[in-house]
């Protein structure tokens, strides 16, 4: 009846994750609405209703923890423990004996023991959210509301949600889940990075998305941002097939990164330790463009010694005999604390003490670090190069670059993640040996704009042409001093941004592995001087989304 | 009431998975065991919000207590327990 069905219709997000997908929607429901209380007749079943649905919760959440492995299992296991804790079960039963009804007293009871371990922060700070999350579940089991959480339809599906955070993709089939569109969220949104992880097809900031109901096929583009609602059966097939043809047109494509016409872009990764690599096509890297070391240092009481830091290195340092591996000394501060420093709270964390700035006071953990790295290195067949994140000035790049070599190591650079770093790139490359632009940050601090806010996504969007043209201030500085000129942000990762890039100068691209075989496909499409008349346009465009529109 | 004092020689305290074999323990126990830090209100050892509440770090003294049968048995247990290094142990069911 095709005359019955909803006419296509195409909406639009910010595409995060490359590739076509086309299948059923099936969304993520929302936290259950609390209605009004309602006087309580029968108290005794009241609370028969609530110890069922604590009693449903804590099933479902061992069933998953039974389903999931390694940390997310544990982290799941301990959500069912919560969920029968005879404490909590107390708590309801004495407010249903004064009158409240099921939903209710699961509501306060729960929010006393948020409170509770909210007001001791750190860890248990963070638990808090974990004890909203079987909240949400209690009651809307209490209410016979389906579960909040992954949807498990039984079929492939396009998971629609408000926005995913962490807890909500622990489990998430990459099997049957065909692509993320998500209603709120920007590109480095939680949504965001797991799509690029997982090289699933993504759009986030989809307004109206949640309003398509279940089972609506939808066909979702990646990398233009556009999702067709109501597409046929013909279209979703045609879209299946090409999707299934760009996918083994990457696969076959192979080699290091280059332009049509051989100009040379080395194609690199990001990891957090060496793990992230394992069973990844290494075909054609050059190496590791970010080698974030929080890892080491999260969750510790005490900084890690120096043993085990060259112990760690050398272990991400021996993936590539024949490449080059970058180091990002640590970037820590209070938006991501490590109790052993001892900061401070601050009221805008964004812009305090964070990155390079620790080793204001705390000169020893740098010092350490890079030492650590120097030793490994000493031992690698890799060719080792340090960074530091968050300078802002050329004597603090200075000043780095000198520590560094103190302790050996020959090739020393700094992040441009500050405006202030990118407008006086010619200085600060007569101290570095690189640059290596962290899009993030640096479309955040330019924009003006919270990375963690929804709201401002399009502000966030990688290319606001004021970001490219920092961007291309830093790639000039390259050129002239014949210094490498790298980008390891989430905009790396974006195949139609990557000749873009290339245009603009930039020399290196850092990217999720998985992201490796679009974006090497993408420059390959390109010759040099057609990437530079591309840079020129997004350069020229008033927005981010025009900028698109001038290159795509 | 029979009590046995110990320091909690966990890495990360009694929170996640060490907090979770413990409260697990304490509930298998057939008498009701309660666990304070110093002269703090005695919380049962058996539920997981209470025991992380307490916000016990690594090396903190924590006083278990419990009465009636069997009592000095779960004490032991548990106390020989908390004495351990949960965190550098792995997960049995793995």
């Amino acid at each position: 009846m095709p005359d019955l069905d909803a006419p296509a219709r195409a909406l639009r997000g910010i595409g995060v994750g490359p590739g076509l997908a086309a299948g059923p929607v099936a969304r993520m429901a929302a936290p259950p609405d609390l209605p009004a209380p309602r006087p309580v007749a029968d108290t005794e079943r009241e609370l028969a209703d609530a110890v069922r649905a604590l009693e449903a919760t804590e099933a479902d959440l061992r069933a998953r923890s039974e389903a999931a492995e390694g940390e997310a299992r544990d982290i799941l296991s301990a959500q069912a423990m919560i969920a029968a804790d005879p404490t909590l079960r107390e708590g309801v039963a004495e407010r249903v004996r004064a009158g409240e009804d099921a939903a209710h007293a699961l509501r306060a009871t729960f929010d006393r023991h948020r409170e509770l371990l909210a007001s001791l922060g750190g860890y248990l700070g963070e638990r808090a959210a974990d004890l909203d999350d079987i909240a949400h579940r209690a009651i809307a089991a209490v209410l016979g509301r389906p579960m909040p959480g992954l949807p498990s339809p039984g079929h492939p599906f396009v998971l629609v949600a408000d926005d995913l955070a962490p807890a909500d993709t622990v489990g998430l089939d990459t099997g049957t889940v065909l692509a993320l569109v998500t209603e709120r969220g920007g590109p480095t949104s939680h949504t965001a990075i797991l799509a690029r992880a997982l090289g699933l097809p993504a759009v986030v900031g989809c307004a109206g998305i949640l309003d398509v109901t279940d089972g609506t096929v939808v066909a979702v583009d990646g990398t233009s941002g556009q999702v067709r609602t109501g597409v046929g059966d013909d279209e979703a097939a045609d879209v299946r097939a090409r999707a299934a043809e760009e996918r083994s047109r990457l696969a076959a494509g192979r080699g290091p990164g280059r332009t049509a016409d051989g100009h040379p872009v080395d194609l690199m990764v990001n990891i957090g330790s060496a793990a992230d690599l394992r069973g990844a096509d290494l075909d054609g890297v050059a190496g590791v463009g970010l080698f974030r070391t929080e890892f080491l240092f999260l969750d510790r009481k005490d900084a890690p010694g120096l043993e085990e830091q060259v112990t760690a290195y050398a272990e991400a340092f021996a993936l590539f005999p024949e490449g080059t591996v970058v180091v990002r000394t640590l970037d820590a501060g209070a938006d991501k604390p490590l109790p052993f420093l001892g900061l401070p709270e601050e009221p805008n964390p964004a812009l305090g003490v964070r990155g390079l700035r620790i080793s204001r006071d705390r000169p020893d953990i740098l010092d350490t670090q890079l030492e650590a790295v120097a030793r490994a290195a000493e031992k690698a067949a890799a060719d080792v190069w340090v960074m530091a994140p968050m300078v802002a000035t050329p004597v603090e790049a200075a000043a780095f670059v000198d520590r560094a070599r103190a302790f050996g190591l020959r090739t020393a650079g700094v992040m441009v993640e500050v405006p202030a770093a990118a407008l006086r790139a010619e200085r600060l490359l007569q101290v570095a040996d690189f640059l290596s632009i962290g899009t993030n940050d640096l479309s955040q601090y330019t924009l003006a704009a919270d990375r963690q806010s929804g709201a401002l996504a399009d502000l966030l969007d990688p290319w606001q042409p004021a970001l490219l043209q920092l961007i291309a201030a830093c790639a000039d500085a390259g050129r002239r001093s014949g210094r490498s000129v790298g980008v390891c942000g989430e905009a790396a990762a974006d195949p139609a941004l990557a000749p873009v890039l290339v245009g603009l100068g930039v020399t290196k691209l850092s990217m999720s592995a998985r992201c490796v075989p679009a974006v090497r496909a993408r420059l390959a499409a390109y010759d040099r001087a057609e990437c530079e008349e591309l840079a020129r346009r997004a350069l020229d465009a008033a927005d981010a989304a025009e900028a698109r529109a001038a290159v795509l | 009431m029979p009590t046995r004092t110990v320091a909690v020689a966990a890495r990360t305290g009694l929170h996640a998975r060490p907090a979770a074999l413990f409260v697990k323990a304490a509930a298998d126990q057939e008498t009701p065991v309660r666990i304070r830090v110093g002269d703090g209100p005695a919380v049962p050892a058996a539920s997981m919000l209470s025991v992380l509440s307490l916000g016990v770090g690594h090396g903190t003294e924590v006083t278990l207590e419990a009465d009636g049968p069997g009592a000095d048995a779960a004490l032991d247990a548990l106390a020989a327990l908390l004495a351990r290094d949960l965190d550098a142990e792995e997960p049995a069911d793995a």
